[in-house]
């Protein structure tokens, strides 16, 4: 049990118990040793509960502020072409406050990776209603059930972006197509192109669900509504 | 560095030099008068340069791009120089090297286009921080390229954004400038703040308020302590100066044709130009307001009041000289104006 609470340099995890981040940054770390890229890789990280992964994995890491990571890393990667640009972001980050430098850094096909992590919510502040968030879904900011329209922030994306770009939506209980789609990614980056990854992710604090009722959430509500897969 | 001693140039031009003579390797930036023509000029000098979406992506791109270590730079003006707060408060945080060049217009809201000193707070003091920034003021286009210069080496050097504060008279204007001057600026190179050989967490959040608490200590003395290489101001005729005439960029030099008019017309009378806004040249503002016999200080300015109030905080409280205020917010100010407002004051 003490193995799973500590991150891969030997902190102590701040993510909550049941939390879908560890399972994408551990992901991400398979594929950069995989492929020797560790001392390459560049993560930027956006503010919400992505933020907590600041010293999580042994790669160069720094925070921004919410809704800028994109813009940032399109600044570095533009700084230095051999790097690997990775901006790793929550659906209120990518797709609410960051939503404008996100689709034009798409449009541009800015060769960075950007990792969003999609719980539905606004996981740091207390679980409130994101662009993600279900129909009747309840949150502190919906408490009668969510009637807003849900966005599909890749779908969008694919509209405006090349063609060689690559985006894609994965689940973080498939570790397979997680370590496939992240292979893809990191291949579009390299081949100069723009790559985004949605990772349907679990927050049971704010879902308040527990053990398996968070995997069925995810399962039968989440994949429901958000077709995993490439987008083509 | 130009080969040409001598050129007749833009503010604009001036300043593409500079950035470039500063060894910037790119530029973020989105069009807003009057600054366009720095973004269009660094498309043309053929380095890196992205027209953004927005002045948000464009301020946080160079923060990527200096965090990769290169020289990288934006301009803009009014509601862009509002955007541009927010990555500003980053840089101020994590203590990035980010210049931003602001030619000043009319405020606030969307204003008028060319000219204003109504930035000054914004550029001093924006964001939710404590204005631990580099802020110049130049007064001509020598001090434009000059001060741009000073720019780039001085947050490379002691790692604080630093803002060029200028406005689009400065900007749309000619000049001759003499690059000779110049040819012995040494560039501070730039350093990799992510390393590649090594693995950095860089956190910008803390968990405590102590945690935070320390960095903003830190960040503050190390402020004071790097000032005294940094401060810089021009005066003129203050040896038996009675009325004491303070006013930074453009309204400086304006300030300055009136004290020498209105010294051939016997009254005593001098100027105190403040080359940069933060760090504040306090301690030479004091001493000159303090031994001398300073009974009057007039502010002028093209705002109502935004220098005076830096003025008023940073002059030392036992200095009992009393204030005036010659005050045109938006509005360009002629010698004339100055001259007659000076000629009026009873002390």
């Amino acid at each position: 049990m003490s193995e799973n609470l500590t991150t891969p340099i030997g902190r102590q995890a701040k993510f909550c118990p049941g939390c879908g981040h560890p399972i994408v940054l551990m992901m991400l770390q398979r594929i950069l040793k995989q492929h020797n890229l560790e001392a390459q890789a560049v993560l930027g990280l956006d503010i919400g509960c992505s933020l907590l992964a600041w010293n999580y994995l042994p790669i160069n890491t720094f925070q921004t502020h919410h809704g800028r990571v994109v813009p940032t890393m399109v600044g570095f990667k533009r700084a230095r072409k051999n790097s690997l640009a990775i901006a790793y972001v929550g659906d209120g980050g990518a797709y609410a406050i960051g939503w404008q430098s996100l689709f034009h850094a798409a449009l541009r096909d800015e060769p960075v990776l950007v990792i969003v992590v999609n719980n539905t919510v606004y996981g740091m502040t207390g679980g409130q209603s994101a662009p993600t968030t279900l129909s009747g879904q309840k949150t502190p900011t919906s408490p009668d059930g969510f009637t807003g329209n849900t966005m599909y922030g890749p779908e969008i994306l694919h509209q405006v972006s090349n063609p060689e770009a690559f985006i894609a939506r994965t689940a973080v209980n498939d570790p397979k197509q997680m370590l496939d789609f992240l292979d893809k990614a990191i291949k579009t980056q390299q081949a100069g192109h723009f790559a985004l990854i949605e990772f349907l992710s679990f927050c049971p604090t704010n879902w308040r669900t527990k053990g398996i009722d968070t995997v069925k959430f995810l399962e039968e509500r989440l994949k429901s509504v958000f077709k995993v897969g490439e987008i083509k | 560095m130009q080969n040409n001693k001598k050129q007749f140039l833009t503010g604009h031009e001036v300043v593409v030099q500079a950035a470039l003579d500063a060894g910037a390797e790119s530029m973020f930036g989105y069009p807003i008068t009057p600054t366009c023509e720095i973004l269009s000029g660094w498309f043309e000098s053929g380095k890196k340069c992205l027209q953004t979406e927005d002045e948000i992506a464009a301020g946080f791109g160079v923060c990527g791009a200096v965090l990769a270590g290169e020289k990288s730079f934006t301009a803009s003006s009014g509601p862009g120089h509002i955007l541009l707060q927010d990555s500003f408060s980053m840089a101020e945080a994590m203590r990035l090297p980010v210049v931003l060049i602001v030619g000043q217009r009319g405020g606030p809201s969307s204003g008028t286009v060319i000219y204003s000193q109504q930035e000054v707070i914004l550029a001093c003091f924006g964001g939710n921080g404590e204005g631990m920034r580099l802020v110049y003021s130049p007064s001509n286009l020598s001090e434009l390229y000059l001060l741009t210069r000073r720019a780039f080496n001085e947050a490379w050097k002691y790692r604080y954004p630093a803002i060029v504060l200028t406005d689009g008279y400065t900007l749309k204007i000619r000049q001759n400038v003499d690059f000779d001057q110049f040819k012995k600026i040494e560039n501070i190179p730039p350093i990799s703040l992510i390393p590649e050989n090594k693995i950095v967490h860089w956190p910008n959040i803390y968990t405590a308020e102590e945690e935070l608490n320390i960095v903003l200590e830190n960040t503050k003395n190390d402020f004071e302590n790097i000032a005294k290489e940094i401060v810089s101001f021009e005066s003129k005729e203050i040896e038996d100066a009675e009325i004491l005439l303070i006013a930074h960029g453009i309204v400086g030099a304006v300030t300055k044709i009136a004290v020498e008019e209105l010294r051939k017309q016997n009254i005593k009378v001098g100027l105190f130009r403040p080359i940069t806004l933060r760090p504040f040249p306090k301690q030479e503002l004091d001493k000159i307001c303090g031994w001398k016999k300073i009974k009057k200080i007039v502010v002028v300015e093209s705002s109502f009041g935004q220098l005076a109030r830096i003025v008023r905080d940073q002059l030392a409280p036992e200095i009992d000289a009393s204030f005036d205020y010659l005050q045109k917010p938006g509005l360009g100010i002629e010698p004339e104006e100055v001259i007659e407002f000076v000629k009026n004051i009873k002390i």
